[in-house]
């Protein structure tokens, strides 16, 4: 009897975990540098929180990775020894900061691709792939809740931070392509059932933007040029700054536990 | 040398009533509904663990803290499993762990308003159709605002009492 995960391709199924653990990591470590920043304290303790629910959600998704690679790599490896061509998060995760506005609309683009991914991996051929996403669509239900609410919050809000949003979605925009574009990784672990193409939860996502945009009072970037390359390892500059942080404490201190 | 007989399955559990959660020691980990199973697997004690929050930081020190008590209680061998599924919901909490949380100033989870990440329901969130009011713990007042969706840890959201003006944290549902 052959379970769905030994009849996909190994390093297709390890690299396509990759995606969803870096994203998860990348975003929950740019969410945190707000710790000790935000605007106002509740928030300051939203933000704070949201990282962990996205760390603790990479931390499940790199084992089963590292499990599926079956090279013996660990999600602390997995997380603190590669280098940046080692990542497979999409370019819009790691994009910087910037202002609170941006960090939400970030947030808003990611979330609601997000909870359609993993509400489609419940119905996964792979156990483990269906448990992990049925607990993290849980959490990342409540991230949406939030930043759709401030995106049209603050849209619909001052001129100042109307005209901060909309910059923000204009920035922010053509890094969203490059969540449902479709390669071979992803042919692979659709057609073993494991995961949906990603081209598939494009039209779910276009409207759950389109409503809260409309709500916002803001106006759709309509079709732009979209940017890609971080899932198949080609990132942008920011990333390196991210890891020179992060994993700073496991290169000076190999193996360093407390 | 004969092998101590096993204490009862009844008898562990029992044991495990009396871990508190680290974040909120009025409820135990047994109230919270996260010890999933208690088992013999030969002579090694077996208990199931399901995290509440993927990120949440008090799940090593649960284990940890479950791991202490049953070697108070003589047991050498034990293993802590963690299983994911079912994901961990707010339902599982007890009756009794309820009215120990709104003792203790935490507003329990209003079961069934768990956010779903669906659009109509956000929009009619969004537009003040929310069929969630969280009573104040302090007063029973239902005229509350919630401040912020996260509290003071994942599981909870911050609100505050427009009648006696306390702020208080709301178990989330989840």
């Amino acid at each position: 009897m052959a379970a769905p995960a030994e009849t996909v391709d190994r390093a297709a199924f390890a690299d396509w975990l990759m995606r969803m653990g870096d994203n998860a990591l990348i975003l929950g470590h740019r969410v945190s540098e707000w710790c000790g920043h935000a605007p106002v304290l509740e928030e300051d303790i939203a933000l704070a929180n949201q990282a962990l629910d996205l760390i603790g959600q990479c931390r499940l998704w790199l084992e089963l990775a590292g499990a599926v690679e079956g090279q013996g790599r660990t999600a602390d490896a997995l997380a603190y020894l590669r280098d940046a061509g080692g990542f497979r998060n999409a370019l819009l995760v790691e994009r910087p900061n910037g202002d609170f506005g941006q960090t939400l609309m970030r947030q808003f683009l990611f979330d609601a691709f997000h909870i359609e991914m993993l509400r489609a991996l419940q119905g996964s051929t792979d156990p483990r792939v269906a448990e992990i996403a049925a607990k993290a669509a849980k959490e990342a239900a409540y991230h949406l809740e939030r930043s759709a609410d401030l995106v049209i919050r603050l849209g619909d809000g001052t001129a100042e931070s109307h005209d901060r949003m909309q910059k923000a979605l204009d920035r922010l925009y053509p890094y969203t392509g490059e969540l449902f574009a479709d390669d071979a990784t992803d042919r692979a672990v659709a057609e073993a059932g494991i995961a949906p193409l990603p081209s598939s939860l494009r039209s779910a996502w276009d409207e759950t933007v389109r409503a809260v945009l409309h709500e916002a009072t803001l106006s759709h970037p309509g079709e732009t040029f979209q940017h890609q390359g971080g899932k198949r390892g080609v990132h942008s500059e920011h990333l390196g700054y991210i890891l020179a942080e992060m994993q700073f404490l496991q290169r000076a201190y190999p193996g360093a536990t407390w | 040398m004969d092998a101590p007989a096993h204490p009862d399955l009844a008898t562990v559990w029992s044991w495990l009533a009396e871990v508190p959660d680290p974040e909120i020691p009025v409820i135990s980990v047994t109230d919270l509904g996260i010890v999933r199973d208690v088992a013999w697997d030969g002579d090694t004690l077996v208990v199931t663990v399901t995290p509440t929050y993927s990120g949440c930081p008090a799940t090593s020190l649960i284990n940890l803290e479950l791991e202490r008590v049953l070697r108070d209680h003589g047991v050498t061998r034990m293993r802590i499993d963690r299983r994911l599924s079912p994901a961990w919901t707010t339902d599982w909490l007890s009756d009794a762990a309820r009215a120990k949380l709104r003792s203790f100033g935490i507003a329990p989870p209003v079961d069934g308003t768990a956010a779903d990440g669906r659009l109509a329901g956000r929009i009619a969130r969004l537009s003040g159709a929310s069929n969630l009011t969280v009573a104040c713990p302090r007063c029973g007042s239902a005229l509350t605002e919630k401040i912020s969706q996260f509290g003071s840890t994942p599981c909870k959201a911050s609100y505050r009492c427009k009648d006696c003006l306390e702020p208080f944290d709301y178990f989330k549902c989840i």
